[in-house]
């Protein structure tokens, strides 16, 4: 368990360090960068490399934004495989509600309980 | 052009008779902390949402400033104003509040000046007796809408600048002895050198500060020297900018005794604050606030007001396009 | 003073991010927080049988809640400023954009503030996210059906 731990470390704080390189020397702004780091997940799970890499890396390839573009296509090429095309529609969120669900669900839950400081 | 000169001249000296100055929470840690009249324990001055509470302290500053010229509000013909809000809302409801004659002002960061220029073109006029002026910025409000949620992670560039929260109003009537007086002023043009970077406010404003103060001084250059120009929210950034603006085109050798930026000054060097502090409330609060005060002890006898402003929106940048600037100058005199 | 020959005098006087120590910053941050993600995927495989695929389900929920938390309490703001990317690209920097974007906009009502703009930050993700997922996955359709590749 220590050494995948120190995996997950490891790859993710490398994939962290390409974004760091996008806001910093392409100057893109997060909702760019993030979205960009999404579709390359996604591309990744096209060629089948984003789940071996899963394997490999453990949270290090999961909590990373990356892994959001990897859900939805593996939900949707999942469906694909099993009824054609359509399933490329119908399989994209089976996949991938967690993260989406629980940010709007604490997204509420915060509204209700939080109130922002503007403290530096 | 009615003179072939673009400075206007005020020969009936209109006075600053009274100023008052509000700060919030986080604005103690000012080093001009000791100048407020107000400093607020909470943020939203214990109203519900951000823009109540920019209202509120409108509303208490623009009061104090009246009741230190030893007037009532009844005596002011006009209160110019305005606020970065999206409408000026906040300014907006002060001035309901208030219930004095009012007309909204909006020059972005600038408009510290911008209303002062034009009290004392109606002061000059003598249709008016006192007019109040100023303008004031809250933080929380401002960054909500011009960038993100003030909650969100998004990490601040080094040349990047905090919005203070604070008003800085005063009262300008006609001239009155012992009390400092609007001798000249000139109004900026929309200077812009493309930048595009709403983090970096204080490169995109620089060129616009240099273009008024060139103007200005150029036509004064045969007088005596000014005891100091003082810049609005350059920031460290903008004003090392502006500094070699002015070496490069040989301005820095016109009499000035000193040189300073209110937003690079404001909070020290706490690096947190990074370039320094900005927004409408910057300027007023350091011109109107502790500068005012060594012009009225006569500390400084002649000085050059210069805010700067940003005059972008959150959908312009988006659009892709620059960041135009503005800057206004107003020469203050004591006797 | 045109703009051609004012940006060189910018770039040389206005301070430069400081990409190096950024880059390590979001290193360690970020490795910190999948790291935190791997030891909570343990706990659900252990305690709650997920397999290892399925153990990231849950397990970038809690994150999300951490993320709510440290939001909540004002603290997201100050890794961020610290750590960039390093707490923008874990989903925990998803979880702060939706819930700082929730919280902030409370003033204007439930419906068109915090409903309306809840993903005003994170929205782009998503629509990306789904909109390239579904080019991927029809390409390869499209290619495994022709018989070029197989599943």
């Amino acid at each position: 368990m220590i050494v995948s731990t120190i995996i997950a470390f490891i790859v993710g704080g490398l994939i962290c360090v390409i974004g760091q390189l996008l806001f910093d020397v392409a100057k893109l702004t997060p909702a760019h960068t993030l979205s960009l780091l999404v579709i390359v997940g996604s591309i990744l799970d096209g060629f089948g490399l984003y789940e071996p890499f899963i394997d490999f890396a453990g949270a290090g390839a999961t909590v990373p934004i990356t892994s959001f573009g990897n859900s939805l296509t593996h939900g949707a090429l999942q469906e694909a495989e099993k009824h054609g095309f359509i399933g490329v529609l119908t399989g994209m969120f089976e996949v991938t509600s967690s993260g989406i669900s629980a940010a709007i669900l604490f997204g509420v839950i915060g509204a209700l309980i939080f109130k922002p400081k503007g403290n530096v | 052009m009615v003179n072939q000169s673009r400075m206007l001249e005020f020969s009936t000296k209109p006075a600053i008779v009274s100023t008052a100055i509000a700060a919030g929470p986080l604005e103690k840690q000012s080093v001009f902390h000791s100048y407020f009249d107000i400093i607020y324990e909470d943020e939203r001055i214990n109203q519900d949402t951000n823009e109540k509470g920019h209202a509120q302290f409108i509303e208490d500053t623009c009061t104090l400033a009246v009741r230190k010229a030893g007037l009532q509000k009844s005596d002011i013909d006009v209160l110019l104003s305005g606020d970065l809000i999206n409408q000026m809302t906040p300014t907006n409801f002060a001035a309901r509040e208030l219930a004095i004659p009012f007309m909204g002002m909006f020059s972005a960061c600038a408009t510290s000046v911008s209303s002062l220029i034009t009290a004392s073109v109606m002061i000059e006029s003598n249709l008016m007796e006192h007019v109040l002026f100023g303008s004031s910025s809250q933080h929380n409000a401002v960054e909500r809408q011009f960038r993100y949620p003030i909650e969100y992670g998004a990490q601040k560039p080094p040349f990047g600048q905090w919005t203070v929260t604070a008003a800085g109003f005063g009262v300008l009537s006609h001239a009155q002895e012992d009390r400092p007086y609007v001798k000249s002023a000139t109004i900026g043009k929309v200077i812009d050198c493309e930048c595009t970077d709403p983090l970096d406010m204080g490169s995109a404003m620089a060129p616009a500060a240099f273009d008024t103060i060139q103007s200005h001084l150029q036509e004064n250059k045969d007088e005596a020297s000014y005891d100091l120009v003082i810049t609005g929210d350059l920031g460290k950034t903008g004003f090392a900018i502006l500094k070699e603006l002015m070496k490069k085109s040989g301005v820095d050798s016109y009499p000035v005794k000193l040189f300073r930026d209110a937003g690079a000054e404001f909070y020290g060097n706490k690096s947190e604050f990074k370039s320094g502090a900005s927004g409408a409330g910057c300027s007023a609060s350091v011109f109107y606030g502790p500068i005012y005060g060594d012009i009225l002890s006569k500390k400084l006898k002649k000085v050059l007001f210069v805010a700067t402003g940003a005059l972008l929106s959150p959908l312009s940048f988006q659009q892709g396009e620059t960041i135009p600037c503005i800057a206004h100058a107003v020469e203050i005199w004591i006797d | 003073m045109d703009a051609k020959s004012y940006q060189p005098i910018v770039d040389q006087i206005a301070p430069k991010r400081p990409v190096l120590r950024n880059c390590f910053a979001a290193f360690f941050v970020g490795g910190i927080f999948c790291a935190i993600g791997q030891i909570f995927s343990y706990l659900y495989m252990y305690f709650f049988n997920f397999t290892e695929r399925t153990a990231s389900n849950p397990t970038v929920a809690t994150m999300v809640f951490i993320a709510m938390l440290l939001t909540g309490f004002g603290l997201y703001k100050k890794i961020g400023q610290f750590a960039g990317a390093g707490s923008a690209v874990p989903v925990t920097g998803f979880g702060n954009a939706v819930i700082s974007a929730a919280i902030e906009h409370k003033s204007e009502g439930w419906v068109l503030g915090v409903g309306s703009n809840m993903f005003k930050l994170a929205g782009s993700v998503i629509v990306y996210g789904v909109f390239s997922a579904f080019v991927v996955a029809l390409i390869k359709t499209i290619l495994v059906k022709m018989g070029v590749i197989a599943w």
